[in-house]
């Protein structure tokens, strides 16, 4: 019930984001969501693709350093408190969210938020029993 | 196999005992024949008589690559003309050539070398060898010729260059032994493979490999690629080229140095002191039985340091580990000595990271910082910013301990530090002093 997400690493100097874009598009990857973290000296750039396999093929023969992680998409509804219904029970079961960032969706009535948990596994068990509707990645990368 | 029983394997007292008579000998003629050195010992106040013990050697001066362009082109030759029977040259790449002459005996005691050398890498009368340093000026080809002659092996006397024709000559004539520079050694596999030569269906069982620097990632690369041993060999011209210096087939672990013939030293290159037992410094060489060309405490610039525990071939010659660097590379970062070379084993060690790295020294203020730069391969890469920034932490930490120099960790993306080995740029030193 995972999905899969792909890590960049870039280094934190001009240019580079636009390179992954373009070598992305060269490819006819779309990225479907993406957030990036950065650091004075590197960033990482997390991204949502309709393609993986393309995808990690073409940055890797571009030299980049590439990694695939497992991610949870998990649907929101979009109203005010629907983020924080989620991030509620995460806390309460202790579940530790690494990082978190929404996926891009037009015209529905719920959001889509992509979580990494430490232990993926679980959080995807306790969501699923709480009534959390977790999408599938193969749901996820064509939506 | 030891090719010299009785010298390779001869106890300190012993070796001592020798290298302090030729030292005296050496000296006494030295001062007696060649100007430079008189004046250099003159002006130094020491005379061939003070050297009463082998400590004595400090006293002496340092003689550098100037002092042989100063005197260039046989101006340090020590005996005459007549006498000489072969004179060979550096490149000379950053100046002028130095030249250096052999006497018969010379040319005799160099074979030897090279024998034992060859030996120590694993070759026997029996075995062909392919040898592809280059013949002429230049001591490589040469010195390995006469080395394999000496110790009864076939020699195929192939030089440098045509690529081609080698891998046809290796298939064809089965050579069980390559010797050459280690790049070209991996230029001849990239070559055998657009041929279809297949490397592990060809016959050789060592590779002896010098006349650059190499490192230890490299060694397992072309032993990988062209299934053979491959062991390091040192030498320079100034000494008496190839066959100074090898490092044995079972142990692979530094280079026996060949002390009844040269003396090895490690100083420190800014004072010029000895440096403490086991510490990396500059190696400075002493010829000891040389005629022709005699030399005295010769900076080599090559950064190395010298091992005296005993070594699983049986030799009892002392082993310098191999040359890492070049004094020209070291860096003084807030008075600590840095060679890019010790950066490198720091990060061998880790198996997350890759040995790919670059140096930049800025001056902030009166303090100089260190920045390492550091590749980011695939197996260091985490997605999450605190396990990369933990692993540049424990980059700098681990350098901290071995240098005892602290340094700002960069992490940089892969393939974007220079490959090659040898003079790609791994300082950039941008201090304005």
């Amino acid at each position: 019930m995972f999905a899969e997400q792909i890590s960049v690493f870039l280094e934190n100097k001009s240019g580079r984001l636009a390179e992954v874009s373009r070598v992305l598009a060269e490819a006819g990857v779309n990225i479907r969501a993406l957030s990036l973290a950065d650091t004075s000296d590197f960033g990482i750039l997390r991204i949502i693709v309709d393609d993986n396999r393309k995808a990690d093929s073409a940055l890797k023969d571009a030299g980049f350093t590439v990694r695939k992680t497992r991610v949870v998409a998990v649907e929101v509804a979009d109203r005010p408190g629907g983020l924080h219904e989620i991030l509620e029970f995460l806390q309460t079961s202790k579940i530790n969210v690494e990082y978190m960032y929404a996926f891009v969706r037009q015209k529905q009535d719920n959001a889509v938020m992509i979580f990494r948990f430490d232990n993926t596994d679980q959080a995807v068990l306790a969501l699923t029993e709480k009534g959390f509707s977790v999408i599938k990645g193969e749901t996820l990368y064509t939506m | 196999m030891i090719y010299n029983m009785e010298f390779e394997t001869l106890p300190r007292e012993a070796l001592e005992a020798i290298q302090l008579r030729r030292l005296r000998a050496n000296v006494e003629r030295i001062y007696a024949t060649v100007p430079f050195y008189r004046r250099k010992l003159d002006e130094a106040g020491v005379k061939p008589g003070d050297i009463q013990s082998l400590k004595d050697l400090s006293r002496l001066p340092f003689t550098t690559k100037q002092d042989l362009r100063d005197n260039y082109p046989f101006g340090m030759f020590a005996v005459p003309m007549d006498n000489v029977v072969r004179i060979h040259a550096s490149s000379g790449t950053t100046g002028q050539p130095t030249v250096v002459g052999y006497t018969a005996r010379d040319v005799a005691t160099w074979a030897e070398l090279m024998a034992r050398a060859l030996s120590a890498g694993g070759a026997s009368r029996g075995d062909i060898i392919h040898n592809a340093y280059g013949y002429g000026l230049f001591t490589g080809g040469l010195g390995v010729h006469y080395g394999a002659e000496k110790l009864g092996a076939s020699v195929i006397p192939i030089s440098g260059g045509n690529t081609k024709r080698q891998v046809l000559i290796m298939r064809d004539f089965g050579p069980t032994i390559l010797t050459c520079t280690p790049s070209y050694a991996l230029h001849l596999a990239e070559a055998a493979q657009e041929m279809g030569v297949d490397f592990s269906a060809l016959k050789f069982k060592s590779g002896i490999f010098g006349a650059e620097p190499w490192s230890e990632t490299m060694r397992l690369e072309i032993e990988r690629i062209l299934h053979l041993s491959a062991v390091d060999i040192y030498g320079l011209s100034e000494v008496i080229g190839p066959g100074v210096a090898i490092e044995c087939v079972e142990a692979k672990k530094g280079l026996h140095i060949f002390e009844d013939h040269f003396l090895p030293e490690i100083i420190r290159p800014e004072t010029g002191d000895p440096a403490g037992p086991g510490e990396t410094g500059e190696l400075v060489f002493t010829s000891l039985t040389k005629e022709a060309f005699p030399i005295l405490r010769y900076r080599t610039r090559d950064i190395s340091s010298l091992n005296y525990a005993p070594c699983i071939c049986g030799r009892t010659m002392v082993r310098m580990t191999r040359v890492s660097g070049r004094t020209d590379d070291m860096l003084i970062i807030r008075g600590v000595n840095v060679f890019p070379s010790q950066i490198e084993s720091v990060l061998m060690e880790m198996t997350e990271v890759e040995p790919h790295y670059q140096l930049v020294v800025d001056r902030e203020g009166t303090l100089d910082n260190l920045t390492v730069n550091v590749e980011v391969g695939e197996q260091a890469f985490s997605d999450e910013v605190k396990d990369l920034l933990t692993l540049e932490k424990k980059i700098a930490k681990n350098i901290k301990e071995t240098l005892g120099v602290s340094v700002r960790v960069k992490l940089v993306e892969p393939k974007t530090i220079a490959r090659s080995e040898g003079k790609a740029q791994r300082v950039i030193d941008n201090r304005k002093i």
